[in-house]
């Protein structure tokens, strides 16, 4: 409970920081507007200035952003002409189910490949796995993914590259879900790809250390079978590294989803943060970024929960 | 010896792969444990006691190390022939081991009464809730208070007395003819020593569990077991019940072992004995294999012949059994 509580003040901290930021910055949405119109005097700047509130002080403009944000109101996108909370919503779920499926991807074949890797640390198996990690560490997302936009446009192409869904299909919504699936395969993989092979280290790491631990061998001494030493004693003592880096990249598969987003023209937040920092739309930059703070803080607390699950001694330091 | 054998071990050599290339760590070690009976394995680290436990085992840790040679029977099998699964039904359920170190011999994330009631679950087809029914009366046998409460706890809730008492729980779960302790108190303080001995030696009388002891303590030796073999550089140089090795000890190694343990006198201010020590140090790894006796070096007694030949193990009588060229005149 205290940990909501701490979340919240932070969260505070960074909605004024980056009130703060983004007013430090030069140019705003009069500019913007004025370079569409092909130019305008000073009178109509500021009367443009005037109709969006940007002509109050700084700190003004502040509280009244606040108070917003506490009636779940982000503000009025001047670009987009719609509120920012509806802007967002339209495309979070987009963003969320493209972020999410790439962690559990990552995470799951990360752990697995980790685990294979750890069992025979000389094998052929572990070469394999450190020759994808550093395939996957080294190569950027966006090239990644446009290798693979390449080999499924032309070569094979099973997966759609583009877009979320197919516009001609009029099926139930099972068929709208396998649609949206294809659609999500290629981003998916290319955003996995990275974290996938930052998993599959440290879990390979963390395993032969557990593997080496008294315990294992107090486990092999019962008798019990190499399926359970492995993955009833050793992995669940391995996982507890890897689950907290999954937490600390969440924030990074954010950030990394802006650029896979781009190259497969996902329909999520990370084309409209594009759009918007262009356009300089500053309650839309905001609220996106107010978004991506939430997701941090709340993928910490899922990280604590998470973690207090796997290891008793968490669960007892703090009661 | 009038009990009935059940593990004899003959020839047993186990190799360790190290830089220097192959040592033999174990070298054609042969001893015997009958039924019920308490035997110490002694000598000082490095000289393959813990080792022989994981030969025992079938643990040697893999692939550095691997028998080389001999047998280990067990009943009727040839425990260096069976298979690992045949292996896996042995280990925890006919012979287990508990470690030196109890801090760390418990997995963390698993409840107490979880590693003990999966021994049962593993080797007597227990179902769940027979077999945390009976990790709670185990946890009472070896003397956790509140044992129904205690049984959900975690390791790192328990004292190291506490824990280790656990590990002997989990090991005599499956009432197991054969109970190695690899220096079952060392990491302990004195007075929990004492308890876990009282509490090893009750059990041993109610489950007739045989118990090899390993340990480089004298007092453990003489408290605890009937028989003890001494160990130097991976082979036996001394062997017989505890009262003749210690009372008679003819292998110069055991001696010194012997007299380097300081006694409690009457008197606190009386003059003492000064402690003897074994000058010098244990050979290197790859010195091993040699065809010499490999105390030679630090031996006061040493001839010509020790440097030259490998000691023939000589029978004293009454099971003692001394390995050195000098063991005559020695006594």
């Amino acid at each position: 409970m205290q940990r909501v509580g701490y979340a919240a003040i932070l969260l505070f901290a960074v909605l004024v920081l980056n009130f703060a930021l983004m007013h430090l910055a030069p140019g705003d949405i009069a500019d913007t507007i004025a370079g569409d119109m092909g130019g305008a005097d000073a009178e109509v700047m500021a009367e443009i200035r005037r109709s969006y509130g940007l002509d109050l002080p700084v700190w003004e403009q502040l509280i009244k952003y606040l108070g917003g944000v506490l009636h779940f109101d982000l503000g009025y996108s001047f670009y987009f002409n719609m509120p920012v909370v509806t802007l967002l919503l339209e495309r979070v779920p987009a963003t969320l189910l493209l972020v999410v499926a790439a962690q559990i991807l990552a995470i799951s074949v990360g752990v697995l490949l980790g685990v294979i890797a750890a069992r025979q640390p000389n094998g052929m198996a572990s070469h394999v796995v450190t020759l994808i990690a550093l395939f996957g560490f080294s190569a950027p997302v966006f090239w990644t993914g446009i290798m693979l936009l390449i080999t499924f446009s032309l070569w094979v192409p099973i997966f759609p590259v583009a877009g979320m869904q197919d516009v001609t299909i009029d099926g139930n919504w099972f068929e709208r879900m396998l649609d949206v699936g294809r659609h999500l395969v290629l981003p998916v993989i290319t955003l996995a790809s990275v974290f996938l092979a930052l998993y599959s280290r440290l879990c390979r790491a963390s395993m032969l250390e557990v593997l080496g631990s008294d315990y294992i061998r107090t486990a092999r001494a019962k008798g019990l079978s190499t399926r359970e030493v492995v993955v009833k004693h050793a992995l669940k003592n391995a996982l507890n590294p890897v689950v907290t880096l999954a937490g600390l990249q969440f924030s990074a598969v954010v950030s990394g989803a802006v650029l896979v987003e781009t190259v497969f023209s996902w329909p999520g937040l990370g084309t409209l943060a594009l759009q918007s920092i262009i356009a300089r739309d500053t309650p839309t930059i905001l609220g996106i970024l107010f978004f991506s703070a939430l997701v941090v803080v709340v993928a910490n607390l899922l990280t604590d929960l998470v973690l207090r699950m796997i290891d008793p001694r968490i669960r007892s330091s703090d009661s | 010896m009038a009990t009935q054998t059940i593990l004899e071990v003959r020839d047993l050599t186990v190799e360790l792969a190290t830089r220097d290339g192959i040592s033999p760590v174990i070298d054609g070690l042969s001893f015997e444990v009958g039924a019920g009976e308490t035997l110490a394995l002694v000598g000082e680290s490095g000289c393959g006691k813990s080792m022989t436990a994981l030969a025992v085992m079938g643990l040697v840790p893999h692939p550095i190390g691997r028998i080389a040679g001999g047998e280990i029977r067990f009943g009727s099998e040839d425990l260096v022939a069976v298979g690992e699964d045949r292996l896996r039904d042995i280990r925890g359920n006919d012979i287990s081991m508990i470690f030196q170190e109890p801090m760390t011999s418990l997995n963390p994330v698993y409840s107490v009464g979880e590693q003990i009631a999966e021994v049962l679950r593993r080797h007597q087809g227990l179902n769940h809730k027979q077999a945390r029914q009976h990790a709670v009366e185990l946890l009472h046998a070896v003397g956790i208070p509140d044992a129904a409460a205690r049984v959900s706890t975690y390791p790192h809730q328990m004292s190291g007395g506490q824990r280790q008492r656990v590990m002997i729980a989990m090991a005599l779960a499956c009432k197991p003819k054969i109970l190695i302790a690899d220096e079952p108190t060392t990491a302990l303080d004195v007075t929990v020593q004492a308890q876990i001995f009282d509490l090893l030696r009750v059990l041993q009388r109610e489950t007739g569990t045989a118990i090899v002891l390993i340990t480089h303590d004298m007092g453990a030796v003489c408290e605890l077991a009937e028989r003890m073999m001494v160990m130097y550089a991976g082979r036996k140089v001394e062997e017989g019940t505890v009262d003749d090795v210690i009372a008679n000890p003819r292998h110069p190694y055991t001696q010194g072992l012997i007299s380097c343990v300081p006694h409690v006198t009457d008197d606190p201010s009386a003059e003492r004995a000064p402690l003897v020590e074994i000058s010098g140090i244990v050979p290197a790894l790859r010195d091993f294999g040699a065809d010499q006796c490999l105390f030679a070096a630090r031996c006061r007694q040493v001839v010509a012949r020790c440097a030259a030949e490998r000691p023939v193990s000589n029978d004293f009588g009454s099971g003692h059994r001394v390995a050195c060229w000098q063991a005559e005149v020695a006594s």
